[in-house]
């Protein structure tokens, strides 16, 4: 019966050869042994010696042309046998006798990793350097449950004890829950995404400087408390001031009102203020539009309406974009100070603390309490120097300890 | 030397039938060989294969002179033919290339490592003349119970200048152990043609320093071989002695698969596959009317379908649980 | 009980199952006429002949190997290394023979069979004939590796080796043939494969085998003198190890010291303080602590050869830093 004659590797290593020459032709008798044809290997050229004996029937790799291991290269048989039907070789992939792992569950009985008996009672099972962050936290590592072998207490759980008992009197006993250490994926919603890729944009391409200023904000504050107890029900919030006084500032310093449109400077001529806030899943910038132009009462009116919209999330994507300068105020969350990073197109960033209640020297060496606030300016240097930055806070300075100033 | 002139023998003085099985076992190591070097080719059988083809005269002629009820034999890696000869069932020698389970050796030993004890087969041993010494010891126990067996020790040229040879040598005279020492000169060491290494080109008087008898054989002749080492199994049957025969052969293959053999040329191997052990039996058999071309091919076939059915049989066999691998490590 | 050298326990335990299976042969340099170079095999040639009882020429490979074959044919021989420094000449044959055969051929050829002889420092030797090389055989898997002690201990395992179907590598200190011990009268077996408790104790674990009991014994008497009571495991057999004693020891007194002769490097010893620091990790009040001798060979000078092994001092010192005293 007719039959394939398959490549085999002819060195350990190869993979395929290329027939270089036959030494027999279609029709030619085959014995045992016979050199079909010449074979170069990755190593060497070979000769394929022939395993099969009759007639060469047909040769199916001609000179010039390689084979896999396995590829039927010729065919032998009888004199005159018909191989139409004749049925290729199965061409299973070749297995690789390395590397062969044995399944996990076949391990056998010797590679089982070391299991200690179980906790024993009176003494406490817990790995040297576990007992040592016991010390270190001052934790009783009697009261906490070992996640090991064996109930062996090991670091993850003084970690995972002394994190969750962070600022409380008693101690509670933590069970170890491995489900808590799972990771989680959020879906991020529109406002994020925006937010995420303008941020990073903006802190990796624009140039940060930063500057900071303490001012003493007491005259600032008696004045909204006048204008508050003059306007009746309605409560001029700080952050209206801040951003009238910014605005006043602007006006007086237009190159930190302006933008970087790639090889070029954009100086705006409408003044409009984003305020940074906070909603429970992101941050939004809502922007007051031409608040060189607008009054205290209406820029709060503006900034109460969108805020209230945007806690809604209806807030439209021409409200929060465009912003030329941002103000940005932790204040409330008893932050001292920050840096912030720009909000584009804007080219600057105030940063607001916290009213701190602080012991000040004046110019006559007396001691007094003042109410100061931190700002801190975050710049892009593209846009405004160092000293243009430096005077644009001066100002703001003296509009916030003195607001009359807007009117010189 | 390797001629196989009949010039040492009457080949009407043997048996037909014992002739015939000879050819049938040279004929079955000669097909097994190449099915496993084909096998190897499409990397069903991993690690070092080394082939016995050309060399099959040595093998069947010599353990052919054995009573296996009582005798040993002991070889090096080159084992697939002492195998055979000894009446190993091929199906368990394939499967032990391939590794599995039903192998003769389990799957733990391998191409280099098949052992067969119940016909009488002791290995099968990979460190080049580090048996020379095991096959002694096993012909000592046959002196101490006073049995009346040999061991045959078989091993290549590339063994002879191992310490092991020549300490075994010399206890095997001082204690007069029924022992016959086989050096299989194919030739080459692996790549190095004996004489380059050799202070000695004719081994057989290797033995002379130790007081043993030694002798060259031609062994491309099954029935040279026969004879030759029938005589020598003889006198040590009887007289207890040690013996040394110095069996020239040439393999046809490479030391190893890896092995494209560039050390000889194409016409010395030429001239020796002219001198083919197989061939030359036929044509002999033939000429003598003790077979047939038509015989021929039925004993072809059969030991073409017994190494077919050998393959098929390692195919389908299991690979050995992993929980084996403790197993025959300690009694 | 009658005190008998540890030579003598060993000449008893090979006369004894010579006498009692006639398979059992002794082979080596010097063993037969000589009466053994270290005396232990004095009488057996007389008293068996010379078809059991050889001198062989000095051929280690060749003798060892013989062994071998011996063994696979059915004899039990016991092959005397006239010491375990020219063992390594015959390293291949059991390493690649006696310990392999068995797996090789799938469970069908058995080489029961005892390599045996002295082992261990001695003295004034220098570096060739002064060496403990037992971490090399307990390396190799397929072997069985035994290490007595005590006369007692020498006479029951060595005859249980023989008795074996595996090949046993049977280490014997050459300085302690002369040391003497009690040994009863009638026949009896140790299990190869268990430890034995030496000296009972709550403070600290020392595992030993072995020549160095003596030292650790010393130790022991010292530091019971001070108050601290040690516990001494003394392992018998290498190979299988006796896990369970040393676990359940160090469990007890919850500090651990391996004394061993080996040099320091991959040795019986620093798997021992492996398996005690995995195994009783919780159980640890200190670290495991281990004795071995220097890992340089043996020099001359008697002086400087005393220094690199084992001593009672180096296993006090290592006791009480265990009790961080």
């Amino acid at each position: 019966m007719a039959q394939y004659v398959q490549m085999i590797a002819l060195s350990p290593t190869m993979e395929e050869g290329t027939i270089q020459k036959w030494n027999v032709k279609t029709g030619d008798k085959i014995e045992s042994g016979t050199v079909l044809c010449e074979v170069e290997t990755d190593k060497a050229t070979m000769d394929y010696e022939s395993t099969d004996e009759g007639t060469l029937l047909a040769i199916l790799v001609k000179e010039g042309g390689s084979a896999k291991i396995g590829d039927p290269i010729a065919i032998i048989g009888k004199e005159g046998e018909d191989i139409s039907s004749l049925k290729k070789p199965e061409q299973k992939p070749v297995e690789k006798k390395t590397g062969i792992k044995p399944e996990k569950a076949e391990e056998p009985e010797g590679f089982k990793p070391g299991i200690a008996p179980p906790r024993t009672k009176g003494r406490i099972r817990i790995s040297p350097l576990a007992r040592k962050l016991a010390g270190n936290y001052g934790i009783d590592p009697e009261k906490i449950p070992g996640s090991g072998p064996g109930g062996r207490i090991i670091k993850r759980d003084i970690v995972k004890y002394a994190a969750g008992t962070k600022g409380q009197g008693e101690i509670p006993a933590v069970k170890y829950q491995p489900d808590v250490l799972k990771d989680e994926v959020i879906v991020l919603n529109r406002n994020r995404k925006i937010a995420a890729q303008k941020l990073s944009e903006s802190k990796f391409t624009a140039p940060h400087y930063y500057l900071r200023l303490s001012v003493a904000s007491d005259g600032l504050l008696a004045f909204r408390e006048k204008i508050n107890s003059e306007a009746g029900n309605v409560k001029i919030s700080l952050n209206a001031f801040l951003i009238k006084l910014a605005a006043e500032s602007l006006k007086r310093h237009p190159v930190v009102n302006s933008s970087w449109d790639n090889d070029r400077i954009i100086r705006h001529g409408s003044i409009d203020i984003g305020l940074a806030v906070a909603l429970e899943d992101g941050l939004i910038v809502p922007v007051v539009r031409d608040c060189g132009n607008k009054g205290v009462y209406q820029i709060d009116e503006e900034l109460r309406a969108m805020i209230a919209r945007a806690r809604e999330n209806k807030l439209s994507l021409d409200e929060i974009t465009g912003a030329t300068f941002t103000i940005s105020n932790l204040g409330s969350f008893g932050i001292d100070e920050f840096t912030a990073i720009i909000n584009p197109p804007g080219s600057a960033i105030l940063a607001v603390g916290r009213i701190i209640r602080e012991a000040v020297v004046d110019e006559q060496d007396k001691i007094g309490i003042q109410k100061t606030i931190r700002f801190t300016l975050s710049c892009d240097h593209r846009v405004i120097n160092g000293a243009e930055g430096a005077r644009f806070m001066q100002t703001f300075k003296n509009n916030l300890e003195s607001p009359y100033h807007v009117l010189l | 030397m390797a001629g196989n002139k009949a010039d040492t023998y009457d080949i009407k003085s043997f048996k037909k039938d014992f002739l015939l099985s000879l050819l049938e076992k040279m004929v079955l190591i000669r097909r097994f060989e190449e099915m496993a070097s084909k096998m190897y080719g499409l990397k069903k059988i991993g690690g070092f294969l080394h082939l016995y083809i050309g060399e099959e005269a040595v093998a069947v002629g010599a353990i052919a002179a054995l009573d296996l009820k009582k005798d040993a034999v002991f070889t090096a890696y080159r084992d697939h033919g002492h195998a055979i000869a000894c009446g190993s069932d091929v199906r368990a020698l394939m499967a032990e290339l391939y590794g599995k389970i039903t192998g003769i050796s389990r799957g733990k030993g391998g191409s280099m490592h098949f052992f067969d004890v119940k016909n009488h087969f002791f290995g099968g041993n990979g460190i080049v003349g580090a048996h020379i010494p095991v096959a002694g010891g096993y012909a000592l126990k046959l002196s101490v119970k006073g049995e009346d067996g040999v061991v045959l020790c078989m091993f290549g040229d590339g063994a002879i200048h191992q310490g092991s040879f020549h300490e075994t040598l010399n206890l095997a005279r001082l204690w007069n152990l029924p022992v016959i020492f086989i050096c299989e000169n194919n030739q080459y060491g692996m790549g190095t043609f004996f004489k380059r290494v050799s202070s000695v080109h004719n081994f057989s008087l290797m033995g002379k320093s130790y007081d043993i008898p030694g002798k060259q054989v031609d062994g491309m002749n099954v029935l040279t071989v026969y004879r030759e080492v029938s005589e020598a199994v003889e006198r040590a049957r009887k007289e207890k002695l040690p013996a040394f025969l110095e069996i020239k052969t040439y393999r046809y293959k490479g030391h190893s698969m890896s092995d494209p053999a560039t050390y000889r040329t194409r016409e010395e191997l030429d001239a020796y596959k002219n001198l083919d052990p197989i061939v030359y039996l036929k044509a002999e058999l033939i000429e003598n009317k003790l077979l047939t071309e038509e015989e021929f091919g039925k004993i072809d076939g059969k030991a073409r379908k017994k190494v077919a059915e050998a393959v098929d049989f390692a195919e389908k066999s299991e690979e050995p649980d992993i929980k084996t691998l403790y197993e025959d490590v300690i009694v | 009980m009658a005190k008998i050298t540890m030579r003598e326990a060993l000449r008893q335990a090979m006369d004894e199952e010579m006498a009692r299976d006639e398979n059992v042969i002794l082979l080596g340099e010097e063993v037969a006429l000589y009466n053994g170079a270290y005396k232990v095999s004095k009488g057996l040639h007389d008293k068996y002949g010379s078809a059991r009882v050889r001198d062989t020429p000095i051929t280690e490979e060749g003798f060892t190997g013989i062994g071998i074959g011996a063994a696979i044919g059915g004899l039990r021989p016991i092959v005397e290394w006239m010491t375990f420094n020219f063992s390594i000449q015959a390293l291949d044959q059991v390493l690649n023979n006696a310990a392999k055969m068995l797996h090789m051929s799938g469970g069908q050829v058995r080489v029961p069979i005892v390599f045996r002889g002295p082992n261990g420092p001695a003295e004034y030797l220098s570096s060739q004939h002064s060496q403990a090389l037992q971490s090399i055989y307990a390396h190799i898997p397929g072997l069985i590796v035994i290490s007595p002690a005590t006369p007692y201990d020498a006479k029951g395992l060595l005859k249980s080796a023989v008795r074996n179907d595996n090949p046993v590598v049977f280490l014997e200190g050459e300085l302690m043939y002369a040391w003497e011990g009690e040994v009863p009268e009638g026949e009896y077996l140790i299990d190869i494969g268990t430890a034995d408790i030496k000296r009972t104790g709550k403070d600290a674990t020392v595992v030993t085998y072995g020549k160095p009991l003596k030292v650790v014994t010393e130790a022991a008497a010292a530091l019971a003198g001070e108050g601290i009571d040690i516990e001494i495991v003394d392992l018998r057999t290498i190979k299988p190890l006796d896990e369970a004693a040393v676990y359940e020891s160090v469990k007890k007194t919850n500090r651990c010291v391996v004394v061993d002769e080996t040099w320091p490097v991959a040795s019986v010893a620093s798997y021992v303080g492996y398996l005690v620091s995995k195994n009783c990790f919780d159980d640890l009040d200190a670290p495991v602590e281990v004795i071995t001798s220097e890992d340089v060979p043996m020099p001359y000078n008697h002086k400087l050869e005393l220094a690199v092994q084992p001593s009672s001092e180096k296993v006090i010192r290592a006791v009480k830093k265990t009790l961080y005293l």
